[in-house]
């Protein structure tokens, strides 16, 4: 099933096969000191946009570095975008300040436009839009909307005899839109052992906590009901994020048949000791005094982490 | 002779199939009604089965257009239109390259009743950037529509379809011109009327035309397969050579063929003929023989041709 060969259609990529790209050899400190720079990057666009969701950006970003800087493949240089590449969709779209703030250190935003997210005319949009920013697969925002366009990917790309992986965060409060159960019905059926869902779990949603507004209980043994590979983690945890990713390629590789579903425990706010499972962080952006007090925090974690390496 | 719409759409897509290994078609379990069965049993491996889930359809399939497939998703029009946000976001607004079929236009599908009628998936679609909106009158302008949309058109389009057969009208020898409204009954004198119909208003208004002629009015009829873009240019041309102009379609005035001509006539500074459009008149559809309900909602050729020699004395 997995190399259904029809003429390659995929106007983006020509060699089939393997993902072209190096293995990152990144440490999980040297990746979560990455993670804490990227915190302040996301804190300091917040601030000058005066709009904006830090609590879900933060939550996401351990988890993000680990795909962008360790494992994902052909996601480099600009040039990557006309080859095989792995593939991110940030399906809980208002996290995005977290994917500007990775694809600028990666070079594909000047770092110098981050200052203009939500501004009229700017590219940076308050949510993902596919037409405007390289490397960013779907236009999200519209919760629930994203997995089903990962699936479709993931099918087309096996299709064109493609290896590529195709990763998906989606958010807890999301997972209360029917869309996500029709497609976590749907990947198995399809045995899409390339797609790869990530659940950035952080508990709290714009009306309270996840658990009140709409409980979600029991996560895992739903998802392992749907029939999909199900693991586990601390989503702020590198030496387990790096692991869970490593087996989820692992297993595709040796031919598994089933899509990936990772349950990521987050902290919404995480890094921020005042933003910390507060969900009035949810949507709120820092003023400058409260970005210059989360920034103090981030630097002297980084400088705890430096030592500790 | 005479065809259904989707009939038509599932034996040329079956056939576009073999030259397009890029066409890649999902269902949502009602591949039997929009005849996507026929592609589906030709080459199963581009055939997904998506199952009672239209919106994950259309998410997957914009997903597919992200990789170089031409997707054409298939399902009832007010239940691929139903879905809204999600053809919003994840294929106009993503200019995805997905083709909508939404089949069982309007209330032509007879007994199943408003549930399953596609009434307004016309002002839906219409209402979203980049989406292309089509409806085509027969089976031979279905098929040219089918080899336009797969090998010119880029980015989303939504095409309605009827369940019913309709009438062979599409002029021979002619050439098929994309967004243009076709004259398909000229009148033997010059138009008193001008009727512009799409889908399967287009028999109805030639079945009316026939009915005026004896009655010695003079209308002429004019097919749009393209609800947008619309062809604003020839539809103010139209409204200077004739007193009343008409619309005909089997879909709600509002944001439909009546809406088109309406905005068309009504921000032109040359335009002088009156309109009145018939169509299904902000009312729900209801189970019926179709041949009763498009009497019922006044969209028969009798009903037609009752209105327009009503009408005609108050514009002298």
């Amino acid at each position: 099933m997995r190399c259904v060969t029809v003429n390659d259609a995929d106007r983006h990529s020509h060699a089939a096969g393997k993902v072209p790209g190096m293995i990152n050899t990144l440490s999980p400190q040297a990746l979560s000191l990455l993670a804490n720079e990227l915190r302040l990057s996301i804190l300091g666009m917040l601030t000058e946009a005066k709009s904006g969701h830090p609590g879900g950006s933060l939550s996401t970003i351990d988890i993000l570095t680990a795909l962008w800087f360790k494992e994902m493949r052909g996601v480099d240089s600009p040039d990557q975008l006309k080859t095989d590449r792995d593939r991110f969709i940030l399906s809980k779209g208002h996290a995005v300040p977290a994917l500007y703030a990775i694809l600028a250190k990666k070079g594909f935003i000047p770092e110098s436009e981050l200052k203009n997210l939500r501004r009229t005319g700017s590219p940076l949009q308050g949510h993902p839009d596919r037409m405007r920013i390289p490397m960013v697969e779907a236009s999200t925002g519209s919760l629930g909307q994203g997995m089903s366009v990962a699936q479709g990917m993931a099918l087309g790309l096996r299709m064109n005899g493609k290896q590529s992986m195709i990763y998906c965060m989606i958010g807890d409060g999301e997972m209360q839109e029917g869309q996500i159960w029709e497609c976590a019905l749907s990947a198995p059926k399809f045995e899409l052992s390339n797609l790869v869902v990530i659940l950035d779990s952080n508990g709290g949603q714009i009306d309270g906590p996840v658990e009140k507004v709409m409980p979600l209980a029991p996560i895992v043994d739903k998802w392992r009901a749907f029939n999909w590979n199900v693991i586990e983690i601390n989503g702020h945890d590198m030496n387990e994020i790096v692991a869970a990713l490593g087996e989820t390629r692992r297993a595709y590789e040796s031919g598994s048949k089933k899509p990936v579903f990772i349950l990521a425990h987050t902290v919404k706010g995480k890094g921020v000791s005042f933003m910390e499972g507060k969900i009035e962080w949810h949507g709120v952006a820092p003023k400058p005094d409260e970005n210059l007090r989360a920034q103090a925090e981030i630097k002297t974690a980084m400088q705890a982490l430096r030592q500790t390496s | 002779m005479s065809k259904a719409t989707r009939q038509a759409f599932g034996e040329s897509l079956a056939k576009l199939g073999e030259q397009y290994p890029e066409i890649v078609v999902l269902d949502a379990d009602l591949s039997k009604s929009t005849k996507s069965e026929i592609f589906a049993k030709k080459f199963p491996d581009r055939f997904f089965e998506m199952g009672i889930a239209e919106a994950n359809m259309i998410g997957t399939a914009a997903g597919l257009s992200f990789v170089g497939k031409i997707p054409f998703l298939c399902s009832f029009g007010c239940f691929l239109t139903g879905r809204y946000d999600t053809i919003r976001l994840s294929v106009s607004y993503s200019n995805a390259n997905v083709r909508l079929i939404g089949t069982h236009a309007g209330v032509g599908i007879g007994d199943d009743g408003h549930s399953q009628m596609g009434l307004e998936d016309i002002a839906l679609m219409r209402a979203l950037p980049q989406m292309g909106v089509f409806q085509p009158m027969d089976a031979m302008e279905t098929e040219l529509l089918m080899e336009y949309l797969v090998k010119d058109w880029k980015g989303p389009a939504y095409v309605r379809l009827t369940r019913q057969n309709l009438p062979d009208l599409y002029p021979a020898q002619t050439p098929f011109r994309p967004g243009k409204l076709l004259e398909v009954l000229p009148s033997s004198t010059p138009p008193e009327v001008i009727a512009i119909a799409s889908g399967a208003g287009v028999g109805e208004a030639v079945t009316a035309a026939k009915l005026l002629a004896a009655q010695g009015v003079s209308m002429s009829v004019w097919n749009a397969h393209s609800l947008k873009p619309f062809d604003d240019e020839m539809t103010v041309e139209l409204a200077q050579k004739a007193r009343l102009i008409i619309t005909v379609e089997d879909h709600s005035v509002i944001g439909g063929l009546g809406s088109c001509v309406a905005d068309a006539l009504a921000t032109s500074f040359k335009a002088q003929a009156k309109l009145v459009r018939f169509g299904v008149q902000d009312l729900f559809g209801q189970s019926g023989e179709p041949a009763e309900l498009y009497d019922l909602y006044g969209i028969s050729g009798a009903a037609i041709a009752r209105r327009v020699t009503e009408v005609l004395p108050q514009l002298k």
